[in-house]
């Protein structure tokens, strides 16, 4: 009876092992052939407009295949820098990008592929009637804030200081989702993140726009990375998010182009 | 198959009888293995040097001290609730004990973000609870202190739960009926006789609870968020300070491990019968 058991145990963790096993060994060398396999690693405000881009690029190159791993940009350089498979990555700041060409992570030096500057989001409607970055500090207010070691959060944190607004914000989220979802929860009653992401979401929310966030744009660096398993599959998708097509998504979507 | 079926009770006599079986020890050897080595990795990569500064840092005390406060608040809270929930669990038979049970194990299951979200749609301000004291009391519970020990007691209730029942099915049922036939009613009956034999049971409860609290991050990411010092667990600070300071990051996680074997290790010792 246990001799049994035992050995159905063993069994079974022999064929999880292996079956874990081939799927690491599946993956790798497809990546490494060039199967035309990239895997993007992108900062939380491009989910939309890179999610788009990554249908577009397949649909004009059949046998491509494009997958996003889509999250702040201070956590996507610290898995790039632990060594995690991505062949393309797209920060929504040039300090969190320093991290990973400071690591010698980076094929290239990273080109902009596009500005974005913060708005305010209020539920629909404005029901509190926010103007500015002043009415954030009335006392009652709920504000979401990122947290200031993501770019969101250290471009709010200007914006705050330009305007010498002093407010103490309910939550520090991880990334501008976060903070979205938290006004579109009704949990807070505004929340600083970026135009595009508020664009994104505006059958429930409103943005405000305010004059001191033109002082704390955001440039968004792409880069091709060294251990990219298929490096020009990777840099055509780099090439055509920065394309007229790409721009178009980017412009619409509320991005601004690079300074030229 | 057949070789195991056949060899085994051929070679019995031969063998002492002590003797552990490699097809045992081996996997034992590599589950410890796979268990001990990322604590290893944490230690291998600490920044000792500059530890003491790291340490002193204010962040750092301010996130342990909210982490212990709210994971004790959140294990009273547990057993508060729990230990009665086990016994009606335990000892009264109603339709429906089945469904009860397994609901009560759900939040061990659930990924721990999922359990946060539901509990904003109950708790937050717009939810079914929430939004009645708010409207009520003036009372919002995401983004407070106050919701970090909710978060906590939610994920980690079902652990004392468990435990618990546990102790009570295991318990000599004749010790409660003879205070029964001397008169006692139920309720003298539970706190006279059932709570001391049960004790070690509700005290391991307690103990896996608190550190499932002290642990917890999913659920109060999510519903009571991120602010240093009203809701920045430890684990929270942690995952932070991986964003940018891993170093960082590495120091605070030494010091939840630290708090948290000590802890354990002393209680188990103290109260918690290991037979």
């Amino acid at each position: 009876m246990t001799v049994r058991w035992i050995r159905a145990a063993l069994a079974g963790v022999a064929a999880l092992t292996l079956g874990l096993a081939g799927c690491g060994g599946g993956d790798e060398p497809a990546g490494k052939a060039g199967g035309g396999r990239v895997t993007v690693f992108a900062a939380a405000s491009l989910t939309e407009t890179f999610t788009r881009l990554g249908r577009d690029f397949e649909a004009a190159r059949p046998g491509t295949a494009v997958t996003f791993n889509f999250a702040g940009s201070s956590a996507l350089a610290n898995q790039i820098t632990q060594g995690a498979p991505a062949d393309v990555f797209a920060a929504a700041s040039p300090a969190t990008m320093k991290t990973v060409t400071d690591a010698g992570e980076a094929a290239e030096s990273p080109v902009t592929l596009a500005r974005n500057q913060l708005v305010i989001a209020v539920p629909r409607g404005n029901p509190q009637r926010v103007t500015g970055l002043a009415d954030l500090t009335r006392s009652g207010m709920k504000v979401a804030l990122c947290a200031e070691q993501v770019p969101c959060g250290a471009a709010a944190r200007k914006a705050l200081d330009a305007a010498g607004a002093r407010l103490t914000p309910a939550t520090l989220e991880q990334d501008v989702k976060g903070a979205l979802a938290k006004v579109k929860l009704g949990e807070v009653d505004t929340a600083l993140v970026y135009r595009t992401d508020a664009r994104a979401a505006a059958s429930e929310l409103d943005a405000v726009e305010f004059p001191e966030s033109a002082g704390a744009i955001n440039d968004y660096p792409i880069v091709v990375l060294k251990r990219a398993g298929a490096p020009d599959t990777a840099r055509a998708f780099v090439d055509y998010v920065r394309s007229d097509a790409g721009r178009a998504v980017l412009t619409a979507a509320g991005f601004q182009p690079p300074q030229a | 198959m057949s070789v195991l079926d056949t060899a085994a009770p051929a070679a019995r006599p031969a063998r002492p009888r002590h003797r552990v079986p490699l097809a045992l020890l081996v996997p034992a050897g590599l589950g410890l293995l796979f268990l001990v080595l990322p604590l290893v990795g944490l230690l291998a990569h600490a920044p000792w040097t500059t530890l003491p500064q790291r340490l002193a840092q204010p962040g750092v005390l301010t996130a342990l001290r909210l982490s212990l406060q709210t994971a004790t608040l959140a294990t009273l809270l547990c057993v508060a609730l729990g230990v009665p929930l086990a016994w009606v669990l335990a000892r009264v038979e109603f339709p429906g004990r089945r469904l009860v049970r397994a609901l009560v194990t759900v939040p061990l299951v659930l990924p721990p973000v999922v359990g946060g979200v539901a509990l904003l749609l109950v708790f937050g301000r717009r939810g079914l609870v929430g939004s009645w004291l708010d409207a009520t009391f003036g009372v919002t519970l995401p983004f407070t202190t106050a919701g970090v020990v909710l978060a906590e007691a939610f994920v980690a209730m079902p652990f004392l739960v468990i435990a618990v029942e546990g102790a009570l099915r295991g318990a000599d049922p004749r010790y409660e009926e003879a205070a029964a036939t001397l008169g006692a009613g139920r309720w003298t009956t539970f706190t006279h006789v059932t709570l001391p034999l049960i004790a070690p049971g509700v005290a391991a409860g307690a103990v896996l609870c608190w550190a499932r609290a002290l642990g917890e991050f999913g659920a109060t990411i999510t519903f009571a968020g991120n602010y240093p010092g009203r809701t920045q667990t430890m684990p929270l600070a942690v995952y932070l300070a991986l964003e940018t300071d891993l170093p960082a990051a590495i120091v605070l996680s030494l010091i939840l491990l630290t708090v948290s074997v000590a802890i354990l290790a002393g209680l188990r010792d103290r109260w918690v019968g290991v037979p």
